[in-house]
């Protein structure tokens, strides 16, 4: 086939399929964080069940303080893949949020952690109540959403397979650990800045490791 | 340079809301500088360059939504194409790198005339009968795809989605084939 014709066909298809804006990378990623937000929240309604305090304690600022953070997360993450879905972007915006905020919290951790006035008090804010858990609940409840993207983004255009990967995990952490606020009743700096932070980079992680291979077109 | 920037970007933006002409200008435009973009950087063989254009202009099309329509529009496409020759390369095991280029110098205009692809005809056997002759057949001007619908026994709508899916095919198969 000439490539005159085949351009033939492809200028014939762009008549005939309407394309609307639903089609560029924003709308689709609002799309993937309200469907991933939602299956994190059956999950934790259905599995994990939401915090028996959760009135009083939206209430108070720590509740707050660990949404800020893990939606900075995922918001950095968003920021990432929308430049990264697209052939030769840059995710550097999206890079410089994350590590600032990441850094913020685990300087508030480590402060809060040495304010404490002994070593058992220190521990105990690590340990919290649910640390052999919380990475692990927040990997699963990010899991979905993960998936969706990788599946959204690969029908979009990344050039750097691994960033767009990360990004995207990022992404789905940052969505996935607000929703387990829900459920988690954890209020240490100390304690989120560690095992949310290890859950949400578990998933970025995992995204960069199947991106590498997955988001090819 | 910039010229070729203005233009392209001008029938682009044309093509994105409904003009026809216009997006097969901006693709005939864009497929000779293909042309002339791999030829440069794969001596010689000619139908391995025809395949990449090919494939390059199918995955122009089916991606033109990644592109920020406030971003240039020959950055844009040189990064599909760059993306193209790297993964052309790789599926072929060619150990090569492409040093950092600037998209001006993607514009550089020397034409080399069309080869002749082998890909797109491999890829398009795997079809249907009726998704072959539907792409074959439907031009711009000339058999209007409501024509070309009705020849392979398929109503407009029909048509529509039946070359929509078959182009996308096309494009994943064109990608999955060894080279």
């Amino acid at each position: 086939m000439r490539t005159d014709d085949l351009i033939d066909a492809l200028a014939s298809d762009a008549q005939a399929t309407d394309f609307g804006p639903t089609r560029a990378p924003p709308r689709r990623l609002a799309m993937v964080a309200g469907l991933g937000a939602l299956a994190a929240l059956v999950l934790v309604l259905a599995w994990l069940h939401t915090r028996h305090d959760l009135m009083p304690a939206m209430r108070g600022g720590m509740f707050w303080m660990k949404a800020l953070y893990t939606a900075l997360l995922g918001a950095a993450g968003y920021l990432a893949i929308e430049r990264l879905s697209r052939p030769g972007g840059s995710g550097r915006r999206g890079w410089i949020l994350g590590l600032s905020v990441l850094g913020a919290f685990s300087v508030a951790g480590v402060v809060q952690a040495m304010m404490s006035p002994d070593i058992q008090m220190t521990l105990h804010m690590l340990r919290g109540h649910s640390w052999h858990v919380c990475s692990r609940n927040i990997l699963v409840l990010g899991l979905p959403m993960l998936a969706l993207g990788l599946w959204v983004v690969r029908g979009m255009a990344p050039t750097r397979p691994t960033l767009a990967g990360l990004a995207t995990g990022l992404f789905a952490g940052g969505v996935a650990a607000t929703v387990y606020g829900l459920h988690c009743a954890e209020n240490t700096f100390t304690f989120v800045a560690l095992w949310y932070s290890l859950g949400v980079l578990s998933l970025a992680a995992l995204g960069a490791a199947v991106g590498r291979w997955a988001l090819r077109w | 340079m910039t010229d070729t920037e203005t233009r392209l970007k001008a029938l682009m933006l044309r093509g994105l809301d409904g003009d026809a002409a216009a997006y097969r200008e901006c693709l005939g435009v864009l497929g000779v500088r293909l042309r002339a973009y791999f030829a440069r950087r794969m001596s010689g063989a000619s139908g391995d360059v025809e395949d990449l254009v090919q494939e390059t202009l199918l995955a122009v099309h089916l991606k033109r939504s990644t592109w920020d329509s406030s971003q240039s529009f020959t950055a844009w496409a040189h990064a599909v194409a760059r993306y193209k020759l790297i993964d052309h390369w790789r599926r072929r095991k060619v150990r090569q790198t492409l040093p950092i280029e600037d998209h001006i110098e993607f514009l550089a205009a020397d034409e080399p005339d069309p080869g002749v692809g082998l890909e797109l005809d491999r890829a398009l056997a795997t079809l249907s009968e009726k998704q072959r002759t539907l792409v074959s057949d439907v031009k711009l001007t000339g058999l209007s795809l409501a024509e070309a619908g009705a020849k392979a026994g398929m109503t407009e709508g029909a048509a529509k989605v039946a070359l929509h899916r078959a182009l996308k095919a096309l494009a994943e198969r064109m990608r999955r084939a060894n080279g």
